[in-house]
């Protein structure tokens, strides 16, 4: 019992962080058709920023100590604000005729730079946000200890989902970016607006990129190299949920994340492969993913 | 055309090159054009990479300007000023030979002095050898590369990484520090699985009654430890083994310490006085701390240490000397000793390779981590003394201290020549020589 319900417990923590850090990937494929190599390093902005926001802020015993997660949200927003827009007006724009190959080649060249340009303006010491970890102290689940905070992440991620849900579903706007994701051409006819949504939901896609990276902060050393493990792990998530759909990223998450805790606590050798096996049994079963719909090619 | 003024044109440029090539010749014997590489991007760089570089760029100036202590007080490398061509070790192996060719063929450094990856030293030493060039590799951990390699123009000026678990091992046993059973944590490539390896089966030797319970692999720069961290807190080991590293090691204390996991357990962090200034009092006390030698709070008091660790304060203020740090001054000062050694035995002249080569077998010389021997590997490998100590916080000094320090010598943790590591450990330590 009690390791079943560890499986699960971590599993889920798990599942939360992958899913705050892979659905900024599949809505940004969903909207703009583009596997943006980028993400990581988006993730990694995301950290520095908030490390930096969160050393400000508690260095200077600015504030209640609430407030850091805050100081981490603005940090992920600030960076969305900046990023979002300039990269994708001032680069991904020129490039959208071109065939999806080039995009992903001029992704994976902003990944290159943003490297460098982090690198540029932290350099490569460590940076660190500790103290939002310790605030919401630990919680005992079968007799095992947790940290409080995991627990928020997977609040979090909860949060984000519905929000992302209810904006894609119950809103104008989504109902625009749900448009422009089934068909760009149509909405364009249409009278959509497509080069503004493609602003926003790229932005929004930066925003949540930078929450991931913002909210791991905390439990990590910030430095350079961290955005390499999470455009990995991204990408299994994505493409076992189905490329552009955000309830396959949501399933995704929990399934890799299961898997890997059960892995863990049972078969420790075995948990990078786990990954893969479960990527590569969707992948056989369904191409397209989990929750892609099949659609139909246009002549 | 005139062709006696062309002819007298000619003749006057071919003067001028003469004139330059053999200054520039002469200006060759007076400058030592050292390729030294470390990680200076990624994710060792913070960690590893750039104390080291920090460590060799302060010595080298120091060097330059004369002013080291002795026997370190002549200028330079036997006078010979250090230039030096800085190399990044990130971004793999076989961009690390590329790189190493590089500086040999084109940029033509004397020697080059560096590498902290163990696949990087694994893949430039035969490069080195077949180019018939000077490398003295300064860091990385796996005892293969003179264990299953003989090499004429390679060296290591530091011990390797299975040194660093027979310490820990020892220092259980010697503490009397009874372990039942064990939970490790490891990176899962080369380091991690070697340094496992070694420290289990040490423990078997000293302790036959500690069994491994758990073994767990997390991969490469995971950063996220929770479900390992159940999984250890759930098997309840009485000693938790890890060699992480660097922020992998930060981000595996930050997330195992709130949720008790150092708690009435003892724990072993084999390679980790690096990361204890960034941890600060996250690190809990008690934790049993190795530095891979007798580097930073390990080193005993010696005029060269008390220099370093001077030099090193004015060069980086607020940082504490570590381990890259002092192998990144070991291999400076153990290059430049086989350099004045070579220029004695040549009547002074700059060193070739061959001469170079030589001088630096069985070579000894006294590093701020202790006195070094290239005792192993047919004079290749050095040996050096280890300690282990468990962690205190200073609240005064707000530092971690490292307290119950245990010292073993060189040859108590390091293997005699002509037997491998892993051998030797299987055998019970066969020779040791403890204190």
């Amino acid at each position: 019992m009690n390791l079943a319900a560890a499986i699960l417990v971590d599993g889920l923590i798990d599942a939360s962080w992958l899913f705050i850090v892979a659905v900024g990937l599949t809505l940004v494929f969903g909207v703009l058709n583009i596997l943006n190599f980028a993400h990581g390093s988006l993730f990694a902005i995301g950290a520095y920023a908030a490390a930096s926001a969160v050393g400000w802020y508690y260095g200077g015993n600015i504030g209640p100590a609430f407030f850091g997660y805050f100081m981490m949200l603005g940090a992920a927003l600030l960076v969305a604000v900046v990023i979002g827009p300039l990269l994708e007006r001032g680069v991904l724009r020129l490039f959208y005729r071109r065939d999806e190959v080039v995009l992903v080649l001029v992704t994976y060249a902003l990944f290159l730079i943003l490297e460098d340009a982090t690198k540029l303006i932290w350099g490569v010491d460590p940076y660190y946000a500790y103290e939002p970890y310790g605030l919401l102290g630990n919680v005992s689940v079968f007799g095992l200890s947790y940290v409080g905070y995991d627990f928020a992440l997977v609040g979090l991620a909860l949060v984000t989902g519905v929000l992302l849900w209810l904006g894609l579903n119950r809103t104008i706007t989504g109902k625009v970016i749900l448009a422009v994701i089934h068909d760009r051409d149509i909405s364009a006819a249409m009278g959509v607006n497509v080069n503004r949504v493609f602003v926003l939901a790229f932005t929004f896609g930066v925003f949540l990129a930078a929450l991931g990276g913002a909210f791991t902060a905390p439990k990590i050393s910030v430095q350079p190299g961290i955005s390499i493990s999470v455009i990995l792990l991204s990408f299994a998530v994505v493409v076992i949920g189905g490329l552009g759909s955000v309830e396959g990223a949501a399933i995704a998450a929990l399934i890799v994340g299961l898997a890997r805790s059960a892995a863990i606590h049972l078969m420790p050798s075995a948990e990078l492969f786990i990954v893969y096996l479960v990527m590569a049994l969707v992948l056989a079963l369904r191409p397209e993913g989990l929750f892609q719909r099949t659609t139909a090619r246009k002549i | 055309m005139n062709y006696r003024g062309f002819t007298i044109r000619l003749l006057a440029a071919a003067a001028v090159l003469g004139a330059w090539a053999s200054g520039a010749s002469a200006q060759d014997d007076k400058v030592f054009k050292l390729g030294f590489v470390a990680f200076l991007s990624g994710p060792a760089a913070e960690s590893f990479g750039k104390p080291a570089w920090d460590s060799a760029k302060a010595v080298i100036e120091a060097l330059n300007a004369g002013s080291v202590i002795k026997p370190y007080d002549k200028v330079g490398f036997g006078g010979m000023k250090i230039e030096v061509d800085l190399i990044d070790e990130n971004r793999g192996a076989t961009k690390q030979v590329e790189e190493l060719r590089n500086a040999f063929e084109r940029d033509h450094v004397d020697a080059v002095l560096g590498y902290i990856g163990s696949g990087d030293c694994l893949a430039v030493a035969p490069a080195a050898e077949e180019l018939k060039k000077m490398l003295v590799l300064m860091d990385c951990g796996t005892p293969r590369i003179f264990e299953e390699n003989k090499f004429k123009y390679v060296f290591r000026s530091a011990a390797s990484g299975a040194m660093d678990n027979i310490a820990m091992a020892r220092y259980l046993a010697k503490q009397g520090l009874k372990v039942t059973d064990i939970g490790a944590i490891d990176q899962d490539y080369a380091w991690g699985q070697d340094s496992w390896k070694d420290f289990k089966g040490a423990l078997a030797q000293l302790e036959p009654d500690a069994k491994a319970k758990v073994e767990l692999w997390p991969k490469f720069g995971a950063g996220q430890y929770g479900t390992e961290i159940s999984t250890l807190l759930q098997e309840k080991p009485s000693l938790v083994y890890s060699s992480l590293w660097g922020g992998d090691l930060e981000a595996f204390v930050l997330q195992a310490a709130p949720r008790g996991l150092f708690k009435d357990r003892l724990a072993v962090l084999s390679a980790s006085d690096h990361v204890l200034q960034a941890v600060g009092n996250r690190m809990p006390d008690g934790v049993i701390i190795g530095a891979r030698g007798s580097n930073g709070q390990f080193a005993e008091p010696s005029p060269i240490n008390d220099w370093l660790v001077a030099v090193l304060a004015k060069a980086r203020p607020g940082v504490n000397p570590v381990q890259p740090h002092y192998r990144g001054a070991q291999g400076v000062l153990g290059l430049k000793t086989a350099v004045e050694k070579a220029m004695a035995a040549n009547g002074g002249k700059k060193p070739t390779t061959e001469e170079l080569a030589a001088a630096m077998v069985g070579l000894e010389w006294d590093a701020p981590a202790g006195h070094i021997k290239m005792a192993l590997g047919d004079g290749h490998q050095a040996i050096q003394s280890n300690a282990a100590g468990r962690t205190k916080w200073d609240a005064d000094a707000k530092m971690v201290k490292l307290v119950d320090i245990v010292r073993f010598p060189a040859e108590c943790v390091n293997p005699p020549p002509g037997i491998k590591a892993a051998d030797w450990i299987a055998e019970g330590f066969p020779g040791a020589k403890c204190n």
